[in-house]
């Protein structure tokens, strides 16, 4: 009834190549950017300091930073169809050349150091791509485990990664963007929220003009079939390179802030497999491969039900041991992963597009 | 120079010196590699009959291991314990075909992949629900004694665990090869749609194909628990299972063995002579990175079939 593109002209290629051809999507576009920019300013005194910080620090900053990381694994599984195992492992790159940057030039501008460590992680996920030109498939999955597991042993054993400190951790040092302190300990939750979000929103964007233009054509045209993307005149070398490139800038800008704007301090542990890249896997086949937005459905669903699981027995008044608490919210996480492929394997994406099939008939399906 | 010794002089002359040494550490990666080998076999099976990459087929391991273990200490024979495992793992193929599988008859590899990690949890969370997550002690009546045979030390424990993956592979050859049951599996794994055509019902062939793999995780959770206790970490066995797929051949069971006993005998070389140079702990990844490189000789593995590619 409301949500209609009838009556609504195109008279430019311009307006009828845009993101959000129809009005009633541009405003609730700009009703989310409203919310996501100004209601954490007030929601202090809404919730009181105390709470909010909690939800930033447990949910919404781990969500944006492995959204940003799923959009990165997506371009590369989703739109050029290299499966990778090694999403941990470029992260792990991004945060160790971000602390070895801005621990070596303090003076440099932190957004740049962050850009920068991107450029590392890009560069070495280019290397560890290369096999991908012969290898396919699930074997080129496994392939990728071989850079996971190198990368994290070298960041453990060459001391000169983590600066010699006896401890093996990298910690975030203080840095500051027009005066306010975004990183490490002593910044404020609602500034390390802003910083996260310009990124994910900034990479977002990028991300969704790349896969429309003439490089994500190719590499959606080398996922479906690459001999014959190589004959229509398709490089293989190119095209496969610069997915793995590209998508280990996303991850390895993403490594960087969730040790700078999240974690605060860090060991290799941290970009375990368990920990990391299986989770932005999960991300991006649940919420949908080969979409953006789907890559932020899926990262909100995975953070976001563990948070659920674990607060949901309480709430109803069900107490039990921690350990039998755990195991059940394993079951019931798997369960439910399982349910939703079955339910819709082209993932969470795909569940927003049928809604909106359905608001767009409603209330006459006829 | 020193570089150049430590990495490609070094480490051979040590070889030379005492080959004794040698051939204690090769045959030590033999039956390490057996232990491998068996994880794998699992995964070959399913993905030749079904093409699901099962990535739970660790969890499995655990998930047997801690069924049977639980039996045991509720004093129930170790016979008796061993079948009701058994029961119990081809009551899951069937839970799994009919819930899971069927529902996702057609999907793409990656999809039904992402399936079996979400069995994974529940294999994995069920498991330590009913039997504690506690470290438990597998005792099967075989002792661990070494002894010495023309000048190499042996170990009684790793030879049965040789002597029980030899049985159960030429079972499983004779199973494959004889039975009129194999024949639909190879059937079934050449083409299902042809497979199906001549009559070959598919949902039988996937429970029985997920009870084998069932089995054959058992075997490897009695062998690997009794080894090194049954807990948690035996489930993190399909990580080191990995390696000797892609080495092998996702789809050959024989690559399997083989992938199994070459992984086992590069990483307790590379080990011993390389470790050091590196400064150790290099058998996390080492396995990994000889794969990946074999693999840009042999994007197919050992014995994988030949991947032929048309447009």
């Amino acid at each position: 009834m409301f949500y209609r593109e009838a009556g609504q002209f195109k008279s430019t290629y311009q307006a009828d190549q845009a993101i959000f051809p129809i009005i009633q999507d541009r405003i609730f576009i700009a009703m989310v950017f409203a919310v996501v920019f100004f209601l954490p300013l007030i929601a202090d005194e809404i919730w009181g300091a105390r709470e909010m910080e909690y939800w930033h620090q447990a949910v919404i900053i781990p969500f944006l930073i492995l959204s940003l990381a799923a959009i990165g694994l997506n371009i590369l599984t989703g739109y050029a169809g290299q499966v990778s195992l090694g999403t941990g492992a470029f992260m792990a790159v991004g945060a160790y050349a971000a602390y070895k940057l801005s621990t070596a030039f303090p003076e440099l501008n932190i957004i740049i150091v962050f850009l920068l460590s991107g450029v590392f992680a890009a560069a070495v996920g280019m290397v560890f791509g290369a096999p991908s030109l012969r290898i396919k498939g699930f074997y080129l999955a496994v392939a990728t485990l071989a850079a996971q597991f190198f990368i994290l042993w070298l960041f453990n054993k060459v001391e000169w990664f983590f600066n010699y400190s006896p401890s093996g951790t990298i910690t975030a040092p203080p840095r500051e963007l027009f005066g306010i302190l975004i990183t490490g300990p002593e910044a404020s939750p609602i500034a390390r929220y802003y910083v996260c979000l310009v990124f994910l929103c900034v990479f977002a964007l990028a991300a969704k003009n790349m896969a429309r233009g003439h490089i994500g054509r190719s590499w959606m045209a080398i996922r479906d079939m690459d001999i014959a993307a190589e004959i229509i005149g398709i490089r293989p070398l190119y095209t496969k390179l610069s997915a793995f490139g590209i998508s280990s800038f996303y991850c390895g800008v993403a490594g960087a802030l969730y040790v700078f704007c999240w974690l605060g301090s860090a060991e290799t542990e941290a970009f375990d497999i368990l920990n990391v890249s299986f989770p932005v896997l999960f991300m991006i086949i649940i919420g949908g491969l080969g979409s953006v937005l789907g890559s932020i459905l899926g990262a909100a669903f995975i953070t976001l039900l563990p948070i659920f699981l674990t607060n949901a027995p309480p709430m109803v008044g069900i107490e039990m041991a921690t350990d039998l608490q755990k195991h059940i919210e394993e079951i019931i996480f798997g369960l439910l992963i399982m349910f939703f492929l079955i339910v819709e394997p082209a993932g969470l994406n795909r569940l927003w597009q049928i809604a909106k099939e359905k608001i767009r008939q409603w209330p006459f399906p006829y | 120079m020193e570089v150049l010794d430590t990495f490609f002089i070094a480490p051979f002359a040590d070889m030379l010196d005492s080959p004794i040494f040698l051939l204690e550490v090769i045959i030590g990666g033999l039956l390490a590699g057996v232990m491998y080998s068996l994880v794998a076999l699992g995964f070959v099976l399913i993905y030749k009959a079904s093409g699901v990459f099962n990535y739970s087929q660790g969890a499995m391991v655990l998930f047997a291991a801690l069924t049977l273990v639980g039996l045991m200490e509720n004093s129930v024979p170790l016979v008796l314990a061993i079948v009701v495992t058994m029961a119990i793992m081809v009551g899951c193929a069937f839970i799994i075909e009919r819930w899971l599988l069927r529902p996702l008859v057609n999907q793409a590899q990656i999809i039904l992949f992402m399936a079996t990690i979400g069995l994974n949890f529940v294999f994995e969370g069920t498991g330590q629900i009913a039997w504690g997550s506690n470290v438990k002690k597998l005792d099967i009546g075989i002792p661990e004694k070494s002894f010495e045979a023309g000048g190499i030390l042996f170990n009684t424990f790793d030879l049965t665990a040789a002597l029980t993956a030899a049985v159960l592979v030429g079972f499983l050859a004779v199973f494959f090869q004889k039975t009129s049951v194999g024949r639909a599996l190879r059937a079934v794994a050449d083409d299902h749609q042809a497979a199906l055509s001549v009559g070959i019902p598919l949902k039988t062939i996937w429970v029985i194909v997920w009870s084998v793999a069932g089995f054959v995780a058992l075997v490897a959770g009695i062998m690997w628990g009794g080894k090194a206790g049954v807990q948690f970490s035996l489930a993190l066995i399909a990580l080191k299972a990995l390696p000797v797929l892609i080495l092998g051949g996702f789809e050959s069971v024989p690559g399997a063995i083989i992938g199994g006993l070459l992984i086992g005998v590069f990483e307790k070389v590379s080990e011993v002579y390389w470790g050091p140079a590196f400064g150790g702990a290099i058998e996390g990844w080492f396995a990994y990175m000889a794969a990946l490189v074999f693999l840009m000789f042999r994007p197919q593995g050992l014995f994988g079939e030949k991947i032929i590619e048309r447009v």
